[in-house]
């Protein structure tokens, strides 16, 4: 079963309770992506272990989007989970790849 | 492409969302918190928070933070010689060993939390040699230490942010001084008011029969304003007309003004140069309300012509002396004079119908009298004319019904007149 949150970016994988699937969309790139953040900390507060962001709706990530992905990776390695980044496009990988950002998160093709 | 221009691209767009950003002048909060988020995510920083200085309180406040953790303090203080020295530094993004900032009081007392937080450079916001703010930042994502070129960029976006909060200052400061000078003007007004009232009080103190006419003319035509739909600062004004219209009998002879019997005519020709003598009076005072002086000068003038001092017909009449002139009309007739008593409240009401069009002006007559009705019928909760008629003058079963004829543009009949035809 999927469990649908009010911001429909987030479901639950049924069989790895412990995993979270959060979709980034272009949300991500204003100050509404903080609602992305948020989802995801409380994702993370209540028992996810491996949070998996998924970039399948999502063209670009522009500053504001490395920053709120920045302040998710923080969470979670507070939370001692692992980060997953899924469905990403090459510009996303590259971009990622020229930051740093990958150094803290696994990539995956798909969730 | 190579990574080298992708990395300049993606700060570019940075820079320039922020420039946006502090352009838009969105709410002061956003804004801070977005340029926060462009400011880490331009270089992917792990981590930061950017602070207003409040220099009155020699204050650090946070205004937004990144992934600083909860037990980050929300206000750290700053001392004149920190402040002094990075003014005298000017806006730079200094790495956290760096010497001078070692010698700070601020440094010194707050390494040990900025080392604990894992905070790399130490960047004053400074805007035209002021300190506006302070931004920390934690290191890069990718492990590597800031170079020169990534110095440059966050100093080039810490300017942006010290724009912002500049600007936002100034707007504070402006809005500050704009309530004060609101309530400058109202302290203003009341004096203007109190000086006005003061004024009225010592006109009247020339007359012992007249004592509080000029009060009552001032609130007889603040009601017939009111019954015009007029708003309150010319309300105000036509109250302070009224106030005012008998200043020119200060430099009347007291036993004219105060004379037993009936003037004489020459007495009379001195009486009545006290419109003019009035205006003389107040032309020169820069008044609020521009008509005050009109008022004053015409408020014996009638729209039949045969008033006083120039003999003006109607459509010459400044409008706020036919209204004065009513009020001052009314409140002659109502109360008691040296050589005669005042007349009774329904006599009144029909000689204000019957100098309809000939004293006063029909649409003032029914203003006034539709507000005397509505304080009559309870309609309106005000009671001045009760409080300044006395209680006992109008009898509501009597007076009622003729307003009304008025209102209804009948001729009003008394009982004194039918008892009279009897």
């Amino acid at each position: 079963m999927i469990t649908e949150n009010l911001l429909e970016v987030a479901d639950q994988a049924p069989s790895q309770p412990d995993v979270s699937v959060v979709y980034a969309t272009d949300y991500l790139n204003k100050l509404t992506g903080e609602k992305i953040e948020r989802e995801c900390k409380e994702r993370l507060n209540g028992g996810c272990k491996t949070l998996v962001l998924n970039f399948r709706n999502t063209e670009l990530v522009n500053s504001i989007g490395v920053s709120i992905l920045l302040g998710v990776i923080d969470a979670a390695s507070s939370a001692g989970a692992k980060v997953v980044f899924s469905d990403m496009n090459q510009n996303t990988i590259e971009l990622f790849d020229m930051l740093g950002v990958t150094k803290h998160v696994e990539l995956s093709e798909d969730n | 492409m190579p990574e080298r221009a992708d990395r300049f691209i993606h700060t570019f767009a940075a820079l320039a969302d922020l420039g946006q950003e502090v352009a838009d002048m969105n709410s002061f909060q956003q804004m801070i918190r977005t340029s926060l988020h462009l400011l880490l995510g331009s270089l992917a920083i792990m981590r930061g928070g950017v602070a207003r200085f409040s220099r009155f309180g020699g204050e650090l406040n946070f205004l937004a933070m990144r992934s600083m953790g909860e037990d980050f303090p929300l206000m750290l203080s700053l001392g004149r010689d920190d402040v002094r020295e990075f003014v005298n530094g000017g806006l730079e993004a200094y790495d956290l060993n760096y010497p001078l900032l070692n010698g700070l009081p601020f440094v010194r007392n707050h390494k040990k939390l900025f080392e604990q937080k894992q905070i790399e450079l130490l960047i004053p916001l400074i805007v035209r040699d002021e300190l506006v703010g302070l931004a920390l930042l934690g290191g890069k994502a990718s492990g590597e230490k800031f170079d020169a070129g990534d110095k440059a960029v966050i100093c080039a976006m810490a300017r942006h942010i010290g724009v912002g909060i500049r600007q936002r200052n100034l707007m504070a400061e402006l809005e500050r001084r704009a309530q004060e000078n609101r309530q400058l003007y109202e302290d203003l007004k009341l004096t203007y008011k109190d000086t006005v009232k003061a004024f009225a009080a010592a006109i009247d103190c020339k007359d012992k029969y007249t004592e509080g006419h000029s009060v009552r003319v001032g609130r007889y035509s603040e009601a017939i304003a009111l019954e015009l739909g007029w708003d309150s600062d010319q309300m105000e004004g036509v109250a302070v007309a009224g106030y005012l219209h008998d200043v020119g009998k200060l430099t009347i002879d007291r036993t004219i003004i105060n004379s037993p019997t009936r003037i004489n005519a020459k007495e009379s020709a001195e009486l009545n140069k006290h419109p003019q003598t009035g205006y003389d009076i107040l032309m020169p005072i820069h008044h609020p309300f521009a008509d005050v002086p009109l008022a004053a000068k015409y408020h014996h003038e009638r729209i039949d012509g045969r008033g006083y001092p120039d003999g003006l017909y109607d459509r010459d009449i400044p409008y706020i002396a036919k209204i004065v002139n009513l009020a001052d009309s009314f409140d002659a007739m109502t109360t008691d004079r040296p050589y005669k008593r005042r007349r009774p409240a329904e006599d009144v009401i029909e000689d204000l119908y019957k100098n309809s069009g000939k004293q006063f002006a029909p649409e003032l007559v029914s203003a006034f009298c539709r507000s005397m009705y509505k304080e009559m019928t309870g309609e309106s909760k005000q009671r001045q004319f009760k409080r300044m008629l006395g209680k006992d003058y109008i009898q509501n079963e009597k007076v009622i019904p003729m307003l009304k004829d008025v209102l209804n543009g009948i001729a009003p009949t008394s009982s004194l007149t039918l008892v009279s035809l009897d």
